[in-house]
């Protein structure tokens, strides 16, 4: 067997379930497993709230409004970003980098504000293992709910950065735009968690 | 939803109406968990009305901004794996719910 023939039965051309790129449907399969991660930690809120005696109301403890624009603000980093990938669909890298830029900007608003609701929640009396307004298994999974969606917003920022940095060098165009595409997926998969986030242990 | 003003992508989508969707159901979410002073109604139907409008939200965002309905319906059901799982954890580890 030649060597071209070898490699191609390591890895053939194209996947059948995203023939654009390899690269797609392995952050689809990252995103499916990290959802699961996300999925636990929630049914695990589900259940320790459910049997708690004395689960505080969350918006006696939380600040709606705010997380509200933090909500607000992702989305719109959503939009940004589909925004910037119909630039370079259309060959124009400066919107490319004008919209991930603006994407990133959003990212760091919500986690600036997320530090901001921490350290005030935390002067409040809100930790890990202690929570003055009742159960304190409530401090601990909101701590451990929102720091892991947060440590994804970091994420976000730093490889939606890269990303807008190589941009800016010419790496992408009208047909090589597919690393554009799959930092889209994580990112607004990260809006999808904080939906879901924001809903379960803001609202309800 | 589908846009006609783009003859480079068969799939545009209206992304600002996605976006308007998703904040009228953000602002629909808030009023059904904290209703005006006074009002209240049975904790079972909060909890059911804020679990649709997430999922439909959630649901939005794959769909259209990640474009899921645009891809093979074999990615749909990757995507959907976790969902099903976690239902299935909630279900297990809460015996008399």
């Amino acid at each position: 067997m030649s060597q071209a023939a070898a490699a191609h039965a390591v890895e053939p051309a194209e996947t059948p379930l995203t023939p654009e790129s390899w690269g797609k449907l392995g952050m689809w399969v990252f995103l499916a497993g990290d959802a699961m991660s996300f999925g636990i930690l929630l049914a695990g809120y589900a259940v320790m709230r459910s049997k708690s005696p004395n689960w505080p109301v969350p918006a006696n403890v939380l600040g709606i409004g705010l997380t509200a624009f933090m909500t607000f603000l992702l989305i719109c980093s959503s939009v940004t970003m589909v925004k910037g990938l119909d630039a370079i669909k259309r060959g124009d890298p400066k919107g490319l980098v004008k919209f991930l830029g603006m994407t990133v900007l959003g990212g760091l608003i919500f986690l600036g504000l997320q530090a901001y609701e921490w350290t005030h929640l935390i002067h409040e009396g809100l930790g890990l293992t202690q929570n003055k307004w009742g159960a304190a298994l409530f401090g601990t999974t909101f701590f451990m709910i929102t720091g892991f969606h947060g440590m994804h917003v970091t994420g976000g920022v730093i490889y939606l950065s890269a990303i807008a940095w190589q941009g800016s060098k010419g790496a992408y165009s009208a047909h090589r735009y597919n690393a554009v595409e799959i930092v889209g997926l994580y990112w607004h998969f990260v809006d999808l968690v904080w939906i879901l986030v924001f809903t379960f242990v803001y609202l309800l | 939803m589908a846009h006609s003003h783009s003859q480079h992508d068969a799939h545009h989508v209206n992304y600002m109406a996605i976006f308007w969707w998703l904040l009228a159901l953000t602002i629909l979410e808030i009023a059904a968990g904290y209703p005006a002073a006074g009002a209240s109604y049975p904790q079972l139907l909060k909890g059911f009305l804020l679990v649709i409008m997430a999922l439909v939200k959630a649901a939005l965002v794959a769909m259209y901004f990640m474009h899921l309905r645009f891809e093979k319906v074999a990615l749909g059901y990757i995507a959907m794996i976790p969902l099903v799982l976690c239902v299935f954890v909630v279900l297990m580890t809460m015996p008399d719910f």
